[in-house]
């Protein structure tokens, strides 16, 4: 009897102990796993910081050789080593503000049609549409740009803009020079249908947030509808809207392939927007590669921080703005 | 009356405007996937599938092309995704309310729209220039890097979906919290998280930027992980700049090939998603 317990109580003591190792084995299993996720939510942050640093580190040559004059040089000679980013920023920006006055208009008419006009059987296939255009690559839009755009621009478009404009003052220095189909028009104009979809779809996702008790309120006090869009749907959604033009905006500006194939890469500043210009993407992608020197290279990587801060800036507005919506929406 | 008429009149002109601007906007990119279906499918032949690039002014087809954007784009995918899953569910999970999380959705929601092309800088600076040669692991990295945010985004939107009584549920059970993730969480978010891995490879399998000056591009079938390997988006960007017909022939067949990936990686994606919000 007495060794019949004794027994039990051994046994009882080997599974306890068991036990405790499994149970502690699953805590150490929580703690590693809990740390991994931890070391890989700080790897995003240190990616970031490894991309500012690496860019710092890579543009330090030519940051030492030209200084801020960097930034206000539009000459870049690779031959003499003399380079400066005007020409670049210039056009990146040009080409934006062309992309953003021609895509913004559209993209909130469009979503304005899929939220308040589009009968609900096709609201669902045009949205789908829109959102598999947005996830075309960049790469498709620039090879129609330069076969199919760019012939079309050259030989039914820019010739007629420029006779129209000739004797009008300012426009006239804008739409001046010979036609050539590549240029800052047309890499604007590719930009604007590559940023279309993705201004459309945040926009619509903006809409849709107004609630139907706002509008049906404006409509029962009489308001046409685009009244009820005009002081009801758009103002109501304002900080939501430019949080998307911003994303669109820096979507543009760092955009790349699209733009490389169109704009005749000239290191230049021309008063004709139908004259070839270049944008820092598209230098950098153009001459990367055939870059002689560390002069060289690193005055393109300099490009490149520059082109990074301000999408960066860009960006961390619109999420910002975004941000902002979703708050309120939680109101 | 004439004011009532006049607001009615602008409202029409107005709305016209907005059909205007559907007609317009999608006719317009309608007639990109045409030209494209066109261009690409008048020279498509087996020989794409079966015959390397060729010099300029022969016949060939996109071989090494088509193998080398596989490897990086499967390769690229391997490495950033499990970065980014490890990230997501932390800031779902573990930190969901604390400041850290906070800070890693602002950024990863920047790092998500930012330029491709930085990125391909910051590997070459990386990885190109300490090894002193261009090579396709430095491509498959510079895609990594654009897989990361993707993950990191779905994986955390679609574990907050979850509902918490699951969680709890198993909790009671006395389950460690990373048996719940992996047993509960990863299995209730399951169709999400695949979503997740599919929009990141569509987003990739296009990319180019990043290529350009991390894995180069090759004239000759490679296989080799150290050396410059092709990719389709970098032998069309060489070859629709080309003067040769054969070649910009080749850079339309490529970009259909692209594009039709692209759009049934997408499709697929969505209908996973649907089939999640049916359940």
């Amino acid at each position: 009897m007495a060794d019949n317990l004794a027994v039990d109580k051994i046994g009882l003591e080997r599974a306890e102990s068991r036990l405790a190792k499994s149970l502690a084995g699953f805590k150490l299993g929580d703690t590693v796993f809990h740390l991994l996720t931890l070391a890989a939510a700080w790897a995003v942050l240190i990616l970031l910081g490894g991309v500012i640093a690496s860019l710092v580190l890579g543009s330090m040559p030519a940051i030492k050789a030209f200084g801020l004059n960097f930034l206000s040089t539009e000459a870049w000679n690779p031959v003499t080593e003399k380079f400066g980013a005007m020409a670049p920023v210039y056009g990146t920006i040009v080409t934006s503000l062309i992309a953003m006055a021609i895509a913004v208009p559209s993209a909130m008419a469009i979503a304005i049609f899929l939220t308040e006009l589009c009968p609900f059987t096709l609201r669902k296939p045009i949205g789908i549409a829109i959102e598999l255009l947005a996830g075309i690559p960049s790469i498709i839009y620039g090879i129609w740009g330069l076969f199919v755009l760019a012939p079309f621009l050259q030989e039914h478009v820019e010739p007629g803009l420029i006779a129209t404009f000739a004797n009008v003052p300012v426009l006239s220095k804008l739409f001046a020079g010979p036609p050539y189909g590549i240029g800052v028009l047309t890499a604007g104009i590719i930009l604007a249908v590559m940023v279309l979809p993705i201004v459309t779809s945040i926009s619509r996702d903006v809409f849709e947030t107004v609630s139907p008790v706002l509008k049906e309120a404006a409509y029962a006090v009489g308001c046409t509808t685009w009244e009820v869009i005009r002081s009801v749907v758009i103002p109501y959604t304002r900080v939501g809207l430019i949080g998307g033009v911003m994303l669109g905006l820096g979507r543009a500006l760092g955009e790349t392939m699209a733009v490389t194939f169109v704009i005749g890469n000239a290191h230049k500043i021309a008063p004709s927007l139908l004259a070839p210009g270049t944008t820092i993407s598209a230098t950098i992608a153009n001459e990367f590669t055939e870059a002689v020197g560390d002069l060289y290279t690193s005055a393109l990587i300099a490009l490149g921080l520059i082109l990074f801060v301000i999408t960066f800036i860009i960006l961390a507005i619109s999420r910002y703005m975004l941000m902002r919506l979703h708050q309120q929406e939680g109101r | 009356m004439a004011i009532y008429d006049a607001r009615r009149r602008w409202s029409k002109f107005y709305l016209g405007l907005c059909y205007l601007a559907v007609v317009i906007g999608l006719s317009w990119l309608a007639i990109i996937l045409a030209t494209l279906l066109f261009e690409g499918l008048r020279n498509i032949s087996p020989a794409i599938f079966t015959q390397m690039t060729p010099p300029p002014g022969a016949d060939g087809g996109l071989l090494n092309a088509i193998t080398g954007s596989l490897i990086m784009t499967t390769l690229g995918v391997a490495i950033g995704t499990p970065l980014g899953m490890l990230a997501g569910t932390y800031m779902a999970e573990y930190g969901r309310y604390s400041k850290l999380t906070f800070f890693v959705r602002f950024i990863n929601d920047i790092l998500l729209s930012a330029p491709s092309i930085v990125i391909g800088l910051f590997v070459y600076e990386v990885m190109v220039v300490r090894m002193g040669h261009f090579s396709a692991l430095a491509g498959a990295v510079s895609l990594a890097v654009i897989v990361v945010p993707v993950v990191v985004r779905t994986t955390e939107d679609m574990l907050l979906l979850v509902p918490d009584t699951l969680r709890e549920a198993a909790r009671a059970l006395g389950l460690p919290r990373s048996i719940v993730i992996g047993k509960v969480a990863y299995r209730a978010a399951r169709a999400g998280l695949v979503t997740g891995v599919i929009l990141a490879i569509a987003r990739i399998s296009g990319e180019t930027a990043p290529l350009l000056f991390t894995a180069l591009n090759n004239q000759f079938f490679s296989t080799n992980l150290f050396a410059p390997m092709s990719s389709l988006p970098a032998v069309i960007f060489q070859f629709a700049l080309s003067p040769y017909k054969e070649w910009q022939h080749l850079a339309w067949t490529g970009a259909l090939l692209i594009t039709l990936a692209v759009l049934a990686l997408s499709i697929t994606a969505r209908v996973l998603q649907t089939q999640r919000r049916a359940k």
